[in-house]
């Protein structure tokens, strides 16, 4: 009974730190969906609306603000970063290249990933600051069943509710609102959109404001997880097997993608990483995403390709 | 004025098929070659101006050749056949680490089979060569999704590769022939007896190398092989249905590009870094060498020259100019604002032209024609 208690608490653990993949790879789908930008930028912008929320935390409570003023002008002084982030993004890369092809596009918002890295350390700080949310504390649970408990982190557990809420949030938003309506046109087809009056620029805008709050959410899970740092923009590096397995315009795709990654490299790691030298965990990811990908090149949940001559 | 073609008649088919059609195209080349191979080693041998000091060979000649070797890998497989890589680095150290396996001798102890592959050191050139042909291995290897896989799926399915290989000689003592600290070294780089020491002799070395390099990939991508890589990467369907068999030139492509990054990786560890560990093959290698080709301009072995040189060299002098000026800056500021002024220029000149250097050349020499009179 303690191999499967083992087991269990290695795969309850993956599962909720591929939660927090998950919340990374959220933003990608919405820029992905809207506008076929491969927004390599995520990471960065997890960064800078980490960076945004610590920095103002730290100096209202300095200044005497009860904890919960500060935590609610913190955030909002955080998301109306991101907006004026998002705002600059649209406004002279992503707008100014419309129509060219995927790549480009791609290597573009890497040069904006080089611009949002130098601005948030140069205006915020470089250290690493801790960031104190949510209860970091261990938690055992089913202690009946398995001999000494299983280990849960309160943590991943505040992660995975908070993914759920988003995942909701963005479902209904998608589907309900006349803007999700408009979102789902243009992604489909940007130039009909345009033809029958949807406002492409302010699309856009919305859309990489999304995904500035999600990197805002998941700014916070993470950190608290890890202080917030520079090293958090290679969590967009983490997030794109994720976004492989899921498939790139999946909603679902990207919880489900990252809940198998989490899942499969914690217990990769654990059962057979000692006999390989250990860290495998480092690639992991991508093996199981080329592996997924030779049986489906659209991944679990994209959509199919077809293609055209 | 000087730039006409008018007066040149091509009476052969030879002529006709020359790599540089036009004779003032030529002239430049054979001038800048000339300056290349002998005024520069000139100059340092002199140590006159700008050679004054071993800086400038060492800190941009150098690496510029070698990354601009890499680049044109990086072209060929991106630029010429379409296939997205950010694995590039993962390959560079492929050919890095089995040129160092090779150099100093590679022994497999196969105590399962009852006995042991053991390879006494192979002379420097070999290695390097060979260690190319491992890279091109290991390329279709990592190639055979790109049967399945296409544009930015297939970006992130190399990853894997550059991930795995940055793991595997970091993890795997016997790469590095049990290094405690993980860093090797490269062994002398003896040519037939020729020891290759000074800064002047490592440019030679490798301006050489990339000479010749330059020279197959340029005549690869003119020939039936490089026009099948660019049928496949202007449409693939119709690649395949006008006969272009998909699997040879998809692996061809992915062989090539990858024995040319491997063996600019290995010049790289060799003759430019001498000491290495894995984190100089990371994957900010691989985009480095992807932006030399999108910049450079995709599909062009000119333009990666261009690029390499652009990537290498904006860098250092953003980071030169604010000492140079006297703006009393913290080396900290200096990189933030670094990263901030290159991310911007990245952006900038790809949304100015997105088909990079190759195409403003191009477009300079349309107008060169024409100038000074305008018809």
């Amino acid at each position: 009974m303690i191999a499967l208690g083992q087991f269990l608490e290695v795969l309850i653990g993956g599962l909720m730190s591929g939660v927090l993949y998950s919340l990374v790879a959220l933003g990608f789908v919405l820029i992905f969906k809207a506008s076929g930008v491969f927004n390599f930028a995520q990471g960065a912008m997890v960064l800078l609306a980490g960076l945004a929320l610590v920095r103002a935390l730290d100096l209202l409570v300095a200044n005497g603000f009860p904890l919960w003023a500060a935590i609610v002008l913190g955030i909002g002084f955080s998301a109306v970063i991101m907006a004026t982030t998002a705002w600059l993004i649209e406004r002279f890369v992503i707008g100014p290249l419309v129509n060219q092809d995927g790549l480009t596009l791609f290597m573009s918002t890497i040069g904006v990933t080089f611009v949002i890295e130098g601005a948030a350390e140069m205006i915020f700080g470089s250290d690493v600051y801790p960031l104190r949310l949510f209860p970091t504390d261990a938690w055992f649970v089913l202690e009946g069943l398995f001999p000494g408990g299983i280990l849960v982190n309160k943590l991943d557990v505040w992660g995975a509710l908070i993914a759920g809420i988003l995942v909701a949030g963005l479902a209904l938003f998608f589907q309900r609102t006349k803007t999700g309506r408009a979102l789902r046109a243009v992604a489909d087809d940007h130039l009909a959109a345009h033809s029958v009056g949807i406002p492409i620029s302010w699309i856009w805008f919305v859309v990489w404001l999304a995904a500035g709050l999600v990197a805002l959410v998941a700014a916070t899970v993470w950190g608290t997880k890890l202080g917030v740092q520079f090293s958090i923009t290679f969590l967009a590096l983490k997030a794109l097997p994720v976004l492989i397995i899921g498939g790139l315009t999946s909603i679902p795709g990207a919880i489900a993608g990252g809940l198998i990654v989490g899942a499969g490299e914690k217990i990769a790691e654990v059962y057979l990483g000692p006999s390989i030298g250990g860290g495998i965990e480092y690639w992991f990811a991508y093996v199981l995403a080329l592996a997924v990908l030779l049986v489906r090149p659209q991944g679990l949940f994209g959509e199919r390709i077809i293609e055209r001559v | 004025m000087l730039y006409r073609e008018a007066g040149q008649f091509k009476t052969t088919y030879a002529e006709d098929m020359a790599i540089f059609p036009i004779s003032q195209d030529r002239i430049a080349l054979a001038v800048l070659l000339g300056i290349a191979f002998i005024g520069v080693p000139l100059l340092a041998t002199f140590h006159i101006w700008p050679f004054g000091s071993d800086y400038l060979l060492w800190a941009i000649l150098l690496p510029f050749l070698i990354l601009a070797l890499a680049a044109i890998g990086t072209n060929i497989l991106v630029g010429y056949c379409g296939q997205i890589s950010l694995g590039s680095g993962a390959f560079m150290a492929i050919g890095a680490y089995s040129a160092y396996k090779l150099a100093t001798g590679v022994h497999i102890p196969l105590a399962w089979l009852g006995f042991a592959v053991s390879i006494p050191p192979l002379p420097v050139l070999a290695s390097i060569l060979l260690g190319g042909l491992i890279a091109a291995g290991v390329g279709i290897l990592f190639g055979i999704p790109s049967l399945r896989i296409k544009g930015l799926y297939l970006a992130v399915a190399t990853l894997a590769a550059q991930f795995f290989f940055d793991w595997a000689f970091l993890r795997i003592p016997w790469f590095t022939n049990y290094a405690p600290s993980g860093s090797v070294n490269a062994p002398a780089l003896d040519f037939f007896g020729l020891i290759v020491q000074s800064p002047i002799e490592r440019y030679l070395l490798c301006l050489l190398l990339l000479t010749l390099m330059a020279l197959l990939a340029k005549n690869l991508v003119r020939s039936n092989l490089g026009r099948q890589w660019m049928a496949i990467r202007d449409m693939d369907i119709a690649a395949e249905l006008i006969g272009i068999r998909p699997l040879y030139a998809k692996l061809t492509a992915f062989a090539v590009s990858s024995f040319i990054v491997g063996v600019a990786g290995a010049l790289w560890a060799f003759v430019y870094l001498g000491s290495w560990e894995p984190l100089a093959f990371s994957i900010d290698r691989s985009l480095q060498l992807l932006f030399m080709v999108i910049i450079g301009g995709l599909g062009s072995i000119m333009g990666s020259f261009v690029g390499a040189a652009f990537i290498l060299i904006v860098p250092i002098m953003l980071n030169l100019i604010p000492t140079e000026l006297g703006v009393p800056l913290s080396t900290e500021t200096i990189t933030h604002f670094e990263f901030i002024i290159f991310g911007s220029l990245i952006c900038y000149l790809l949304i100015k032209e997105p088909h990079g250097f190759a195409r403003l050349i191009s477009i300079g020499k349309e107008k060169l024609r024409l100038w000074p009179f305008p018809y």
